[in-house]
């Protein structure tokens, strides 16, 4: 029976895709799928290098602080960060003092709710909250940066190219597909999916943020920084976590030659 | 059952003896996995990933109890909770890496394990039942390795959970009452997510139940072999421990480097960056894909992309997919040569190397690939070629091969043939 009907369903199957494949292939030689501007201007992340790259990277801690500080004074306006406690800070090497403050000082404040008067109202931020969530009251909705380094392809270095990348939009695009222009309202910058987004350069000028470390506040050094700090809100754990790989290795090997000598005991025998 | 020769259970002290009397377990790892189960000694590497396969279930249900400890299956803090674990939750990061690189692992595991099968044909009389109760495994594990990608709440969980009910739908009248019905509402939402983590706890106690009957049915007539030759004599075989049981603990320190290797320096390479994205009804993906280990099978679900005569296109793929594997439950009365091992087949070795193989490896690319061409017609070309390899030349040349001489035994196959032990051979000593 099996050998009967098995080459049956075996043709019923070939004979349907030869079908989709003949009429794909048909309209593709016909119809074939016209180029789109994202197909051709997107560019893929831009190649630059953390601390943290690599088996035996580490975050730059000093780096990590400017990094929030760029997030603190431009970012922080529209982009919420709710995965991270104030706490989380003092591991960027704030002491304890410094994180209390920085909660205290934070420019959105807690939200409360009396449940007997059924007030609302706000009160100071603590170190053990979670930084408090943006209400932006512009068009489109700023994603939360907690995860964006881990939600995109390369996430690091595509939040470095985002920033750096806002240009003119060639003209060799208008040229080909004038009917891409970027809307008004929308910026170009070829990094991002498809090619034009709403939030506007928010990395402009040189000296837009005062670093008190003695580094000079470039564009290009902002969006490194800011960049290395969005991988680390992403990642936290990403040290402890090679640190603690390269124990287990360390272990697994010496288990592995162990297991391989008591193999090649036992077997001795046997070939 | 076991060899005549196999060794026998004899308790030495006092309290084993008591305990053999009363309820003999230790008698029965013995047996299972001890002295007294006697396997052909000629196992290559291949036969590694049984051992592998079970030390991974036991991974995904250890990581997987602890994960639920500190998982709420709620839709408004499903992603949160997840985001708690791999921030707050002390060594959390490590469980979730360990538990979503552990399927993986798993599925790597048993994917070695079926190809083994494949080329072995261990799927051959008299060992059918093992091979059956395998594809119910693999199937039980898709089915839970599937529920738990949900889990996190991510863009992926959500829209992959909306593709996959999805293919319910496509099933003739009662699809889309079938799909509401499976799912809880219109579309993946709490009814959904609550049942996936229930169901995705519950399937892996199930995995471990067939698994026993799995290890129950090989008991009967033993291990297969790499010359698919079967045990004629107690030379052929070695006990089970120490011999394997060493040779699976060197096993298993090679794949613990590897998976720890992933585990720790690269835990998200391969996840997809969109299931980071909180899940999103209101905003499709651009490209919709699964976990790694189903590409294949998504890529013989989207190669029906024209209504074949009165069947709609997405019926066929549904069809198509599930029958994918449906089929690995025929193979052992499709393949009908009498000889198991590819060693000695000469024109099925052809077709499982330069067929079989690049085929699943252009599904794999396929499956992962965005929904363009060329890769839409080269998964149609390989999905034919899939379908025409189980269901038409495995047939064909099980009747027109001419196997390869097999060896005598397993013990000629490993120590040399003994020229003078063999009779005419040699007649100036008759």
């Amino acid at each position: 029976m099996v050998r009967l009907f098995g080459p049956l369903v075996g043709l019923f199957f070939a004979v349907a895709l030869l079908w989709s494949f003949g009429n794909g292939a048909y309209s593709a030689i016909t119809e074939p799928a016209a180029p789109t501007a994202e197909h051709e201007f997107h560019l893929h992340p831009k190649d630059v290098k953390f601390a943290s790259d690599g088996v035996f990277g580490k975050y730059d801690k000093q780096q990590l602080q400017r990094g929030f500080q760029v997030y603190k004074e431009v970012c922080a306006t529209c982009h919420s960060l709710k995965h991270v406690a104030f706490r989380d800070l003092a591991n960027l090497g704030y002491s304890e003092g410094e994180v209390k403050a920085i909660a205290k000082q934070w420019g959105t404040k807690q939200p409360t709710f009396d449940e007997k008067s059924g007030e609302r109202a706000e009160r100071d931020n603590i170190a053990s909250d979670y930084i408090p969530t943006v209400y932006y009251a512009g068009q489109g909705v700023p994603p939360d940066l907690s995860l964006i380094a881990k939600a995109r392809h390369n996430g690091g270095a595509y939040v470095y190219s985002l920033l750096t990348g806002y240009q003119e939009q060639p003209a060799e695009l208008l040229k080909k597909f004038p009917d891409s222009k970027t809307p008004d309202g929308l910026y170009y910058n070829p990094y991002f999916a498809n090619l034009n987004l709403a939030m506007p350069a928010p990395i402009a000028s040189d000296d837009q943020v005062a670093y008190s470390d003695g580094t000079k506040a470039t564009v290009d050094q902002m969006s490194k920084d800011v960049s290395a700090f969005l991988m680390w809100t992403a990642e936290p754990k990403a040290d402890k976590r090679k640190q603690t790989g390269w124990a287990v290795l360390g272990f697994l090997l010496a288990a592995t030659v162990l297991a391989y000598l008591a193999k090649k005991n036992v077997w001795a025998d046997k070939h | 059952m076991s060899f005549p020769w196999a060794n026998e259970y004899k308790p030495a002290f006092g309290l084993t003896q008591w305990l053999d009397e009363k309820l003999p377990l230790p008698r029965f790892v013995y047996n299972a996995v001890g002295a007294g189960y006697p396997v052909p000694r000629n196992l290559n590497y291949m036969w590694n990933f049984g051992v592998l396969a079970g030390f991974c279930l036991v991974l995904q249900i250890v990581t997987g109890v602890i994960l639920a400890m500190h998982y709420a299956p709620n839709a408004l803090v499903a992603f949160d909770s997840t985001e708690h674990i791999m921030r707050d939750v002390n060594w959390g990061w490590m469980m979730r890496y360990a538990h979503a690189n552990g399927a993986s692992a798993f599925f790597v595991v048993v994917y070695l394990h079926i190809f083994r099968g494949f080329f072995y044909s261990s799927y051959k009389a008299p060992r059918e039942m093992i091979w059956l109760l395998g594809v119910v495994i693999f199937l039980l594990m898709m089915a839970t390795a599937f529920m738990g990608y949900v889990l996190p709440w991510g863009q992926m969980s959500f829209w992959g959970a909306k593709v996959i009910t999805g293919l319910f739908g496509a099933i003739p009248v009662v699809g889309e009452p079938l799909q509401i019905w499976l799912l809880g509402g219109f579309a993946p939402d709490n009814a959904a997510l609550n049942r996936f983590f229930s169901l995705h706890f519950l399937l892996p106690f199930v995995i471990a139940g067939v698994i026993i009957l799995h290890i129950w049915a090989l008991h009967i007539p033993g291990s297969s072999n790499p010359t698919g030759v079967e045990v004629k004599a107690e030379s052929d075989t070695v006990p089970f421990h120490p011999y394997y049981t060493a040779k699976d603990g060197f096993g298993l320190g090679v794949f613990l480097l590897i998976y720890c290797a992933i585990l720790f320096f690269a835990p998200n390479a391969l996840g997809h960056p969109d299931n980071y994205i909180p899940a999103n009804p209101l905003s499709t993906p651009a490209h919709i894909v699964p976990e790694w280990y189903f590409w294949p099978f998504y890529a013989i679900l989207r190669a029906f992309t024209y209504d074949f005569f009165f069947i709609p296109a997405k019926l066929m793929g549904v069809l198509a997919m599930f029958g994918s594997i449906l089929v690995w439950f025929f193979l052992p009365w499709l393949d009908t040569s009498p000889v198991r091992s590819g060693h000695y087949r000469p024109l099925f070795r052809k077709f499982f190397w330069f067929g079989l193989i690049p085929t699943m490896a252009i599904l794999f690319y396929c499956g992962g690939a965005p929904a363009e061409e060329p890769f839409v017609m080269l998964s149609q070309l390989a999905s034919l070629y899939y379908f025409a390899h189980f269901l038409i030349i495995l047939p064909l040349v099980s009747s027109i091969e001419k196997p390869e001489p097999l060896p005598f035994s397993i013990t000629e196959a490993v120590l040399g043939k003994d020229e003078s032990a063999v009779l005419n051979a040699n007649p100036a000593a008759a």
